[in-house]
């Protein structure tokens, strides 16, 4: 069984969508929750940074060595937009904007500079193109892995134990850092460890769906699953969900219409983001009008 | 090649007009982003630029500057709406809906570039380009396109400067006022779309979002006053520009956006570090004064406590032996307040004591006068 599902390429790439999502959302969940998705945008612009000077001192393209590159870098970037913001000369968001697009550019120019020896081009990058990860694999056990499959795995693995291990502790430290704080937890510790996690999760997302999509798959499926619920364990159940859908319909809508099978599983994250923004059983803006015209009603009548 | 035959070039001369403007127009809209917390805006409307450059090439059917602006400014307006609709209508924070809003827009940008791959078009080679931006393709007609745009712009902000500069610093007088205030909310952000249009070709869709906010920041240091910084804002954004410009043209192979966005950072880091009254240089001065002026007084005031009290010869007054105490008690040796000698009777303290000269006493006695301490025993 496991031998058909190595040869087929369909249902990798569609797994890899999913586990790109799963693994993204876990962490992005709290991301959103926290009001900090733009960091997301921010890292997984900046580790094209890590990704180049990574590559400049050790050769290596992806593999362990990348991922705790990408972790630093990710630090990096938090850390310098903090040191930014708490000389108290701009607000957050304005270190944010100054910060990623320098180390992009610097990582930019850096390929320019070493265009002839990388293998890495800005556009995929940017883009990625999760329709060749059955073409790179590795043997495990006897069966052609992707490559792909094997380091999401293990980002999967970490986000999950993270989250599973420190569930109390992030809730608390999202929703009452103070408390968090008070009661002898390191809220900031577990917040930058988060933020490690996100950037590696990036970089192992990254030869699948590129720098920008993996800010859709952070980002958009806990903003729709925030849309739905109240309870921090069905937003990441939700989330999920909505990434695993979003790659499934995605695979089958870029299929149908030949284009980037990346791009259409992030379109369909925004589908998903829309129907709970207007449908949403509580928040949506349907069920809210409904919710005020029933309220004149009874004062009316 | 020589300064003359560059500044010949006409490549050149179109890449140094461009960047000018897109300093301008950015540096000017940007300056009320970034008051209005709104300095992630550029970065999330140039990534929904993307779908409208692909939808414009489709539509004109080959690379036409005008339809992609056309294109590029009305998905770019759209996401700029969808992100307040998300915003006011649901409770998704400002965060969330400006990352979903970027992502989500990109993504169709990217399936429509696939599909456009797709199609075969000869000519679509170069819509790459509107990524990172390739200055060097900057045609003569093109620079005129920014140029207008810029100028629509500015003449937009001349018109209505009062109103957006209080919806900018106090909105909800402007709604006392009367003042239509959400319409001119959604037009300075609708606005930005416009700086990020004059982008497309220079920078790329990516590093927008800079040009936005490194000027605006820039400027903010330099001026207290709106008019002063965006005008400040304006010139270095042209700056950084041309020195961009210039910089890829020297330094062959080297992309235009990135080091436009670096001569950016750089100007920003040089102005928090030494703009005058909001410098951090001054500051670190100014603080390193103080401690200096408070040391000075406390070990001015301590040894003259411990010589009214007692016979000074008998027992030196307890003094903190870190070097940051040291180095003070040297300063204010060599100023003349004090001086020091060995005394071996004292037991178990180093060997040096230090005593007030007559002018340390003098200064002492004013020290105490204004510290306003009770004279005890």
């Amino acid at each position: 069984m496991l031998e058909a599902f190595f040869n087929n390429a369909e249902l990798q790439i569609m797994l890899v969508g999913a586990m790109v999502g799963t693994a993204s959302s876990l962490v992005g969940t709290f991301l959103v929750l926290r009001g900090n998705s733009m960091l997301s945008d921010a890292i997984s612009h900046s580790i094209v940074f890590g990704i180049v000077v990574v590559w400049l001192l050790t050769h290596h393209q992806s593999g362990p060595v990348q991922l705790i590159g990408a972790a630093l870098t990710g630090l990096l970037t938090v850390f310098l937009t903090e040191l930014l913001a708490s000389t108290r000369r701009m607000k957050q968001d304005a270190a944010i904007g100054l910060v990623f697009p320098a180390l992009f550019s610097i990582g930019v120019l850096l390929l320019n500079v070493y265009a002839n020896d990388v293998h890495i081009d800005t556009h995929t990058v940017l883009l990625g193109e999760i329709g060749f990860v059955w073409l790179d694999t590795v043997e495990v056990l006897g069966y052609h892995v992707p490559q792909a499959v094997v380091s999401m795995t293990i980002m999967l693995t970490l986000n999950l134990i993270f989250v599973g291990a420190f569930f109390k502790e992030l809730k608390l430290s999202t929703f009452d850092p103070a408390l968090a704080k008070a009661l002898g937890f390191a809220p900031g510790v577990l917040f930058y460890a988060l933020l490690m996690l996100t950037s590696s999760t990036a970089v192992a997302a990254f030869d699948a769906v590129g720098a920008v999509l993996f800010i859709a798959f952070a980002i958009v499926p806990p903003a729709a699953a925030y849309l739905l619920t109240d309870r921090v364990w069905l937003m990441l159940a939700l989330g999920t969900l909505i990434s695993t859908a979003a790659s499934v319909s995605g695979y089958y809508i870029a299929v149908q219409w030949d284009v980037s099978i990346g791009g259409m599983m992030a379109v369909m994250t925004g589908v998903f983001l829309l129907l709970a923004f207007i449908a949403g059983p509580r928040y949506g803006i349907i069920s809210q009008r409904l919710r005020r015209h029933r309220a004149r009603g009874l004062a009316a009548g | 090649m020589s300064w003359l035959t560059i500044l010949g070039d006409y490549t050149f001369q179109n890449v140094v007009m461009g960047a000018a403007f897109l300093g301008i127009i950015s540096g000017a809209l940007g300056s009320f982003a970034v008051l209005r917390g709104q300095s992630l805006l550029g970065d999330a409307i140039s990534h929904a630029a993307l779908p409208g450059v692909c939808l414009g090439f489709i539509v004109a059917g080959s690379r036409n500057m005008g339809s992609i602006i056309i294109g590029a400014a009305i998905t770019g307006g759209l996401a700029a709406l969808l992100m307040l609709a998300l915003t006011r209508m649901s409770r998704l924070k400002t965060d969330a809906a400006l990352g979903s809003c970027l992502s989500i827009f990109f993504a169709i940008g990217v399936v429509l570039l696939t599909y456009i791959q797709g199609t075969e078009n000869a000519s679509q080679g170069g819509l790459d380009a509107f990524l990172f931006g390739q200055a060097a393709a900057t045609l003569r007609s093109d620079v005129w396109i920014m140029g207008g745009i810029t100028f629509v712009a500015l003449a937009i902000l001349a018109a209505l400067w009062k109103q957006a500069k209080l919806v900018t610093f106090d909105a909800e007088f402007a709604r006392t006022l009367g003042m239509p205030v959400t319409l001119i909310e959604v037009l300075l952000t609708t606005m930005i779309t416009l700086a990020v249009v004059v982008g497309l070709q220079m920078v790329g869709v990516v590093l927008m979002a800079a040009m936005i906010v490194a000027p605006a920041v820039a400027a903010r240091q330099w001026s207290r006053h709106l008019g002063g910084m965006v005008m400040i804002a304006a010139l270095v954004g042209v700056i950084s520009g041309i020195s961009g410009a210039t910089l890829s043209t020297l330094g062959r192979g080297l992309a235009t956006g990135p080091l436009i966005i670096l001569s950016a950072s750089a100007i920003v880091l040089v102005s928090l570090a030494i703009a005058p009254g909001r410098g951090i240089l001054w500051e670190v001065l100014r603080l390193a004064r103080q401690r200096w002026s408070l040391q000075k007084r406390q070990i001015l005031y301590v040894l003259y406590q411990t010589r009214l009290e007692q016979d000074e010869s008998e027992r030196s007054p307890w003094l903190s032996r870190s070097a940051l105490t040291a180095f003070a008690l040297y300063r204010l040796k060599r100023q003349g307040l004090l001086t020091s000698f060995r005394n071996a009777a004292a037991l178990g303290k180093s060997a040096r004591q230090w005593r007030l000269t007559p002018s340390g006493v003098r200064q002492a006695q004013q020290i105490t006068a204004t510290f306003n301490i009770p004279q005890h025993g």
